[in-house]
């Protein structure tokens, strides 16, 4: 396994196999009274968050604890960035304290590789900018796996604000990795430019056409129209784009039964899915939540553990 | 920590074999009836076997107390991979299955199971990993072989045979469930060898 997780390209099959079987043994200590495992003690990581998150940052703060590791938050409003620090000098500031891992969320796409070059500290990539969130990919491909057995030739669509979202990225190359046929929809506005190159060589189709693809779909993926980075117009409005692309009632009924349902939060109900699909008894939302922490436990072990790791 | 390699597959042609199967049945066999003769019988007995090869020898003598008192005892398995002193001198390995009884240890007497009693930091890590799961009236330790060689102050309850060493030696068990057959070997090292 690579030294630092900044995108799924740096996991081979074996890698996420090993991080999913040892997701397996953490989940189990949720259910523990004690949920404590030392494996970290002494361990230091900083969750370095220069965007809003609630469950990204708070998983990784418990599945830190939960393997016995110190960790801090750093959020960029406090800190010193917003007196006007660089971005290098607040991650070798912390640095210098002796940190052995930083989870780094940021704004700037490529800004956790550019980290993981300026520090010793394992750097793990908790999203940046609309370039990948590896973590999340691999929890929700974890949560998925566990419900649908193997991903193997499964067909699961990821539909939504596909420019914007960092979460599809890294979901398309690890599910196509997993061996799963992936259809990605969006409307033309919102779907990436160059997206058909890329499908080509990874291996995905693209679609505009959400009610044809649903009816086959083993699982669906929506994702969140992140309203915070659209500059202009992507879509008329929010009652259109529910018509055209949100996961409404009538669509919710389209789909096989007991057809997973996953997003990765924060929700627009009633703009991308609708309340019923959110709550149905086949979502697995909670779920992805649940075995956050879970893989992100493992992620930590993984990559801080074991004596490659010693900085 | 320096330890030679205890467990596990080796050269098959290196070394004398110390136990063969029939050895090693007649050693589990005492072992279950020291337990019941300890404990006065199966009740709130839990055997928790020790990955990886103390977890089959632990089945092995559930089904003989079993088969002596004619009702089964709870067995499970435990992995203390997470709690080892050494995690940082090698590369990581996976955690495996920690599996007990869903009434829990509390209360219960628990009887580790493993093949070779060495340094004893299994053994430690064991008891910290049990100290997670609850709070058991007491805790035992049964062992296939103890060949010495102690760096903590813990000693077996139960020892299927003991095995004077030199610390270079190596000791290899083998268990039918995973190896295909029943043996314990002793050897010279041969190259570089790595602690359990």
């Amino acid at each position: 396994m690579n030294r630092h997780l900044l995108s799924i390209d740096d996991l081979a099959v074996d890698d996420v196999r090993t991080i999913f079987d040892t997701a397996v043994e953490m989940h189990d200590v949720q259910k523990r009274q004690v949920k404590k495992l030392p494996a970290l003690r002494g361990r230091t990581v900083i969750n370095l968050f220069f965007e809003d998150s609630t469950r990204t940052r708070s998983s990784f703060e418990i599945a830190g604890k939960w393997l016995s590791a110190d960790t801090i938050n750093i959020t960029g409003k406090g800190s010193s960035t917003s007196k006007g620090e660089s971005l290098r000098d607040t991650v070798l500031t912390v640095c210098a304290m002796g940190v052995d891992a930083l989870v780094m969320r940021h704004s700037a796409s490529g800004s956790a590789k550019q980290v993981s070059e300026w520090v010793d500290a394992v750097v793990i990539n908790a999203g940046d900018g609309t370039h990948e969130h590896p973590t999340q990919a691999l929890l929700d491909a974890y949560t998925l796996e566990r419900r649908l057995g193997s991903l193997e030739g499964r067909r699961i669509s990821v539909i939504g604000d596909l420019t914007h979202s960092r979460v599809f990225r890294s979901n398309v190359l690890l599910l196509t990795k997993l061996g799963a046929e992936v259809t990605v929809v969006a409307p033309p506005t919102l779907m990436p430019s160059g997206i058909d190159a890329w499908s080509k060589d990874a291996g995905f189709a693209t679609s505009y056409d959400i009610d044809e693809v649903l009816p086959t779909s083993d699982a669906v993926m929506m994702l969140r129209v992140q309203r915070e980075r659209m500059n202009g117009a992507f879509f008329p409005s929010a009652r259109e784009y529910t018509v055209g692309y949100g996961l409404t009632r009538d669509r919710l009924a389209s789909l096989a039964e007991g057809t997973p349902i996953l997003h990765p939060g924060p929700m627009n109900r009633g703009l991308e899915i609708a309340a019923d699909a959110a709550d149905a008894a086949h979502s697995l939302i909670l779920d992805q939540v649940s075995a956050g922490v879970a893989v992100r436990m493992s992620v930590l072990y993984h990559l801080l553990a074991g004596e490659e790791a010693t900085a | 920590m320096p330890a030679p390699t205890q467990t596990g597959p080796a050269d098959p042609g290196s070394g004398h074999t110390v136990l063969d199967a029939r050895d090693i049945s007649r050693a589990l066999t005492r072992i279950s009836h020291e337990l019941l003769e300890r404990n006065k019988g199966p009740e709130d007995l839990i055997l928790l076997g020790l990955h990886t090869r103390g977890v089959p020898l632990a089945r092995r003598i559930g089904d003989r107390i079993a088969a002596v008192e004619g009702t089964p005892v709870a067995v499970g398995s435990l992995d203390v991979t997470m709690y080892r002193d050494d995690l940082r001198s090698h590369p990581t390995r996976g955690p495996q299955k920690t599996v007990v009884p869903p009434s829990g240890i509390d209360g219960k007497v628990v009887v580790l199971v493993d093949d070779v009693l060495f340094s004893g930091r299994t053994i430690r890590a064991a008891l910290d990993a049990l100290n997670d799961l609850g709070r058991p009236a007491a805790v035992r330790l049964a062992v296939l072989v103890d060949r010495g060689h102690r760096e903590l102050p813990i000693r077996a309850d139960h020892v299927g045979k003991n095995l004077p060493s030199a610390r270079s030696e190596r000791v290899s068990v083998r268990l039918e469930e995973i190896d295909g057959h029943d043996e314990v070997r002793i050897s010279q090292p041969s190259g570089s060898e790595t602690g359990q």
